[in-house]
């Protein structure tokens, strides 16, 4: 749609950029907070630029390690919420694709039922099945690992659907043209089916990745050493309603800190991204 | 190279539809069969079980003597043309080409050198190096072809490749199949439901009906000599004059209007009569004469064709050679000559 109205493109880009405002103003509070002292900040007004203490502050929290969260440093915990989010993310995609492989392209016996039952675990979020789950987590010994972080979180009938979807949208002269080829059915996932749906896998690997990034029920349940913790618990105990003294300015790093990779995934991989929600190459 | 032998061929689809109901065909060596029929008759089923796309019911397909039931469709050594192309839409032409010899352990060298040959033959050099999506629907169709060309295979197969054609691309590809399938000589099933495009192909065309053989033979002995009134209905255009016979006595009538003076046999339940064979005029010596009112006038360029009702409520259809000074309204009179007619019995067999 080309349209020439000056006007009409005036009120659109007053809209845009106020909404953008509303959207940035608090990441960058946020980000002036963290460079500044615990003084400034408690003694308000806060300043609307950068203070002189970024280098104090994020140095303090990347390497010093913070008292409220067992003396564990930033930068363990940035690594173990990257390790998560990534598991989880490549986890799902992984299974997902290979469910939905199954499900649409091969016929075998109890297809349906499979498919069914999939289907069902769409009702049955991590909230629904927390306690039966984390009783096999603790029976297999896995508390205070990666795969008990990670593991329960991968299954997932929502990507599997969105696979299923795209599939079904391959016309079956593609897979028989394949089959005349000679592909049998790895090379036919590998050679014509990934490459396919690398768009979506893009698309969902973002979705994906800020998921498992915000997870907090499961890793506070499921974590109880604080080296195992993951930046969104550690910023959660650092804020502590009875203790006068949280450590703001730390807070504020830690905020920007658990903001950044997520930020990095979407800018790195935008251009795939818009790719896969807007395009269907064909 | 290799001939193709169909016995008995059947396919019956889960839930009980029988597309093929016992079919045997011998393909010769090099030679290009089409199949023809209308739609739902089973064509794609019969190609698609040479191909091993779809599982034999009963019966034996072999290719080059050689029984291949129970061969996935690599092993069959057959190439296929889709009628929507079905190419890989994330690769290059260039890759799109050379994906199933890769797969087939070709070595690059020779690949290469295929993929050379058949671009030349198909004139897409120029594309080589883009995707399917960056091509229009002929060139798209042309690689689909050159697929099937560089795997120097036993037996194509093509699956109303042209369907998605505009008339004129159309008319322009089928001359090059023609050409392209005469030059290797590789034994061919085409399968479309365009007689026309059936008759300019075929070495021999099976029109199928119902999952069976109605007719096999060349292009020209199926239109002068049609086995069944099915077969004289659908090759031909305009289709053949069909008009219902009587017996009244030692007589024929036909109560869609008409007059025969030939001596037509007790048996026959069905008069056919092509377009052509229709003159406008009474002449002394016809053997068929009808008064007609003339409805429409369809002109086609070079002939026009006429569509008349007879008192009697019947139809008839004849064709006269460029612009007609015949108006629609206008009363007039055809015949036709002894041997323009076609005889059917109660069956829809020819007769004689
Ligand atoms: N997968 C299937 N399952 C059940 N019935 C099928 C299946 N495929 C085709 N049929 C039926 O088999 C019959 C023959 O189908 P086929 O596709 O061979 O027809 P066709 O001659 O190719 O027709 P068209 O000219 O429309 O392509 C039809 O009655 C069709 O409904
Ligand atoms: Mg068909």
């Amino acid at each position: 749609m080309q349209e020439n109205r000056p006007l009409a493109g005036l009120v659109a880009h007053l809209v845009l950029v106020l909404g953008v405002l509303i959207v940035a103003f608090p990441i960058w509070y946020t980000f002036v907070a963290s460079t500044h002292s615990l003084q400034t900040i408690l003694s308000p007004p806060l300043p609307l630029v950068p203070g002189d203490r970024f280098l104090d502050n994020y140095g303090e929290a990347l390497v010093g390690g913070i008292g409220q969260i067992g003396g564990v440093g930033i930068g363990r915990l940035l690594f173990n919420t990257a390790v998560m989010a990534t598991a989880i993310a490549v986890g799902k995609i992984v299974i997902s694709i290979l469910s939905a492989y199954a499900i649409v392209f091969f016929r075998f016996p109890g297809r349906m039922v499979f498919f069914w039952l999939i289907f069902i675990t769409l009702m049955l979020p991590v909230e629904v099945r927390i306690l039966p789950t984390y009783k096999v987590m603790v029976d297999l010994g896995l508390i205070d690992t990666y795969t008990g972080l990670t593991l329960p979180l991968m299954a997932s009938a929502t990507a599997t659907f969105l696979f299923r979807q795209f599939f079904l949208t391959i016309p079956p002269e593609l897979v028989e043209a394949a089959r005349i080829d000679g592909a049998g059915p790895m090379k036919f996932l590998r050679d014509i089916l990934l490459p396919l749906s690398k768009t979506n896998i893009a698309a969902l690997f973002v979705i994906l990745f800020i998921y498992g990034w915000t997870q907090y029920l499961w890793p506070l349940l499921i974590t109880s050493d604080s080296r195992m913790s993951t930046i969104v618990i550690a910023l959660r105990k650092m804020v502590s309603f009875t203790d006068a003294d949280t450590p703001w300015h730390l807070v504020m790093v830690v905020a920007i800190l658990a903001i950044l990779p997520p930020v990095m995934v979407v800018v790195l991989m935008q251009r795939w991204f818009v790719k896969g929600l807007v395009e269907t190459e064909k | 190279m290799a001939s193709i032998t169909l016995s008995d061929v059947r396919k019956v689809y889960p839930g009980g539809v029988e597309a093929v109901r016992g079919v045997s065909l011998d393909i010769a060596d090099g030679e290009m069969v089409v199949l023809v029929g209308p739609s739902g008759c089973g064509k794609s089923t019969l190609l698609r079980m040479i191909a091993g796309l779809e599982t034999i019911s009963a019966g034996t397909v072999a290719i080059g003597g050689r029984v291949v039931n129970e061969l996935e469709p690599a092993a069959r050594d057959i190439a296929m043309v889709f009628q929507n192309y079905a190419l890989y839409p994330h690769m290059s032409v260039r890759q799109n080409l050379a994906y199933g010899l890769k797969n087939r352990g070709t070595p690059a060298a020779e690949i290469a050198r295929r993929i050379d040959a058949a671009a030349a033959i198909l004139e897409i050099a120029p594309f080589l190096d883009r995707r399917p999506g960056q091509l229009s629907g002929g060139q798209r169709q042309r690689v689909a072809m050159g697929r099937a060309i560089v795997r120097e295979p036993a037996a194509f197969l093509f699956d109303e490749p042209l369907s998605n054609l505009d008339a004129k691309l159309r008319v322009q590809m089928r001359v090059e199949i023609r050409r392209l399938q005469r030059s290797l000589a590789t034994t061919s099933v085409y399968v479309t439901h365009d007689q026309l495009e059936a008759m300019t192909l075929a070495d021999r065309l099976v029109v199928l009906n119902g999952g069976r053989i109605e007719q096999v033979g060349t292009p020209i002995e199926l239109y002068e000599k049609p086995a069944t009134s099915f077969v004289a209905a659908f090759i031909g255009s305009p289709a053949m004059n069909l008009l219902p016979a009587v017996r009244n006595g030692e007589a024929v009538t036909l109560p869609g209007g008409g007059k025969v003076a030939a001596a037509l046999g007790p048996e026959v339940a069905t008069l056919g009569i092509r377009p052509e064979d229709l003159v406008p005029g009474r002449r002394d010596d016809a053997a068929f004469t009808a008064e007609l009112t003339v409805a429409a006038v369809e002109l086609v360029g070079a002939e026009s064709y006429v569509h008349g009702t007879t008192p009697e409520g019947g139809e008839l259809v004849f064709r006269v050679a460029g612009r007609s000074a015949i108006a629609p309204g206008e009363g007039m009179m055809v015949s036709a000559s002894a041997e323009a007619l076609h005889r059917f019995g109660t069956e829809g067999r020819r007769l004689g």
